[in-house]
């Protein structure tokens, strides 16, 4: 085995796992139990997989529409199209709470109608935190899905359309179980990115436990007075995210 | 001619450069701290080299301005400045983020330090306190007169989170007055509660007086009496791993002057 490879491989690997280790480590493993059974954690992680969920579900609504559209519908700008969906995948999340504040806040370009005519509004919302969580989200789902319909044969749908199934009817019968399980692993993905989304949460839905603050805030705000606090909040996003390699692990493992 | 001149230069530089060896030598022999650090005495000893700051946000206007001053009378220095919640940077120093002086909006956030062992020896001192005001929007438009006018009907109010200064000086202030005020949110830090109020998201912030003055016309201040229960001590001290102490003193220093008292007394803060 060429050493040259081997030992970066190796510093690679520890890189990558230290942290994770220093965090079991470093765990207050005697007072767990009673910090993981408190109500702040309760509500928060309660809240998380609530909100990661309503953000997937919308991102799948919408999200899977729009990955059809990139994948099987010629127009010019498509690829201008698909780069400005991507682009919250490179946006600093932060930059997104902004962006949505100018957006949908009450005094923002599209908010402040939804204010006026619906007095709705979503900032330091519940709904604010979905909404959050499904612009940051969104990308992952779209490019997951989009490249499995692009790997999929569309002579099946052609081959639907010729015994008279409307297009709507081919998707629906044809395409989407043919493409299920890509639609799975991108839901999965942007459930994962939307339990760990922190930047545009705080900056455009605030922070308030049991409304807005979900787990990473709480770490976040847990970490400045009370580091055991903080730490065992976090070992349960990592048995989330290990639960989810976990879920995902045999698409992944036979795929490669 | 030119030559001449030259030569002329050459020769004061040299002097010049004897002189500061000299009297660097003499200011070491008498190394007592404060005379090396008057403001007026810039050319006498050599200050050069980086000076990192940690400083509570509602700090950033009069800092940065100070910190332009300082470079300016000491060419050489650069003061880099990160600017945070008081708790969120004394948790980044006891964790070993590499820093000279930190300055706190609080005793309690500058005891994590201390008790940390991570500030140089002696107390931090107080170097101005701040207190607390009300930032509505422009122009008052739902007319808050007073603390208790937040706790009323559907106003949307943001308060510091509870473990940052200003969340904690709002909550004194609420119940020495027996108020209970259920905010929208609980923010980071008194910059974010701020930012809500001037995005027009929030109708009122519970902030320092200082953030509402820097803030100009965006928002407006309204003073509550309460506020005179919750005013904040600001202490500044040396870290113990500091990497250029004499720099970081002169810095201190500025800031403790009479000079550095005018900038920040202009910024709204009170004198300690």
């Amino acid at each position: 085995m060429p050493l040259p490879l081997l030992l970066p491989a190796l510093v690679g690997l520890v890189f990558l796992i230290l942290p994770l280790l220093a965090l079991l480590i470093r765990a207050p493993w005697r007072s767990l139990p009673d910090q993981l059974t408190s109500h702040e954690v309760w509500q928060a992680l309660q809240l998380s997989l609530l909100c990661a969920t309503a953000a997937t579900a919308v991102s799948l609504v919408i999200g899977v529409p729009l990955a059809w559209l990139l994948a099987r519908v010629e127009f010019r700008g498509r690829g201008l199209v698909r780069a400005l969906v991507t682009l919250p995948l490179v946006l600093p999340p932060v930059v997104g709470g902004v962006a949505l504040l100018m957006a949908l806040g009450r005094n923002g370009v599209v908010g402040k109608w939804l204010d006026d005519w619906f007095g709705l509004t979503l900032p330091f919302t519940t709904a604010g935190v979905i909404v959050a969580e499904a612009f940051v989200a969104m990308p992952f789902l779209v490019i997951s899905v989009e490249g499995t319909l692009r790997a999929a044969d569309p002579r099946y749908e052609e081959a639907a359309a010729t015994l008279g199934a409307s297009r709507f009817t081919a998707f629906r019968r044809v395409t989407l179980p043919l493409i299920a399980p890509g639609v799975a692993a991108g839901a999965v993905l942007a459930w994962a990115r939307a339990l760990g989304e922190f930047g545009a949460t705080i900056t455009f839905a605030g922070n308030f436990p049991g409304r807005t603050q979900t787990m990473p805030l709480a770490v976040y705000l847990a970490l400045q007075s009370d580091p055991a606090a903080a730490i065992s909040l976090s070992l349960v996003l990592l048995a989330v995210s290990v639960a989810v390699l976990a879920g995902l692990r045999d698409r992944w493992m036979t795929a490669s | 001619m030119t030559r001449s001149v030259l030569r002329t230069l050459q020769v004061t530089g040299a002097a010049t450069a004897a002189l500061l060896v000299l009297s660097a030598c003499s200011s070491d022999d008498s190394s007592s701290d404060d005379s090396s650090s008057a403001g007026s005495g810039s050319s006498s000893d050599k200050l050069s080299g980086t000076v990192t700051v940690f400083a509570a946000a509602s700090l950033k206007e009069s800092f940065e301005k100070l910190g332009k001053q300082f470079e300016r009378e000491h060419p050489g220095t650069k003061v880099t400045f990160s600017f945070g919640g008081s708790d969120s940077l004394a948790a980044g120093i006891t964790g070993g983020a590499p820093a000279d002086v930190f300055a706190a909006a609080s005793p309690k956030t500058m005891k994590i330090v201390t008790d940390a062992g991570d500030a140089a020896s002696g107390t931090p001192a107080t170097f101005v306190r701040n207190e607390l005001e009300i930032a509505t929007l422009p122009g008052n438009p739902d007319k808050i007169g007073s603390l208790k006018d937040l706790t009323g009907s559907g106003l949307k109010v943001v308060l510091c989170d509870k473990e940052v200064p200003c969340g904690s000086a709002a909550q004194k202030a609420l119940d020495a007055s027996g108020l209970k005020l259920t905010p929208v949110s609980y923010e980071q830090d008194v910059k974010a509660a701020l930012t809500k109020v001037e995005l027009k998201e929030a109708d009122a912030a519970v902030v320092y007086k200082t953030d509402v003055k820097a803030a100009g016309d965006k928002v407006e201040g309204v003073a509550f009496p309460e506020s005179a229960d919750a005013i904040n001590d600001y202490p500044i001290t040396l870290l113990k791993d500091a990497r250029n102490t004499a720099t970081a003193k002169a810095f201190i220093a500025l800031v403790r002057s009479a000079e550095g008292q005018k900038v920040l007394t202009g910024a709204g803060f009170l004198k300690p």
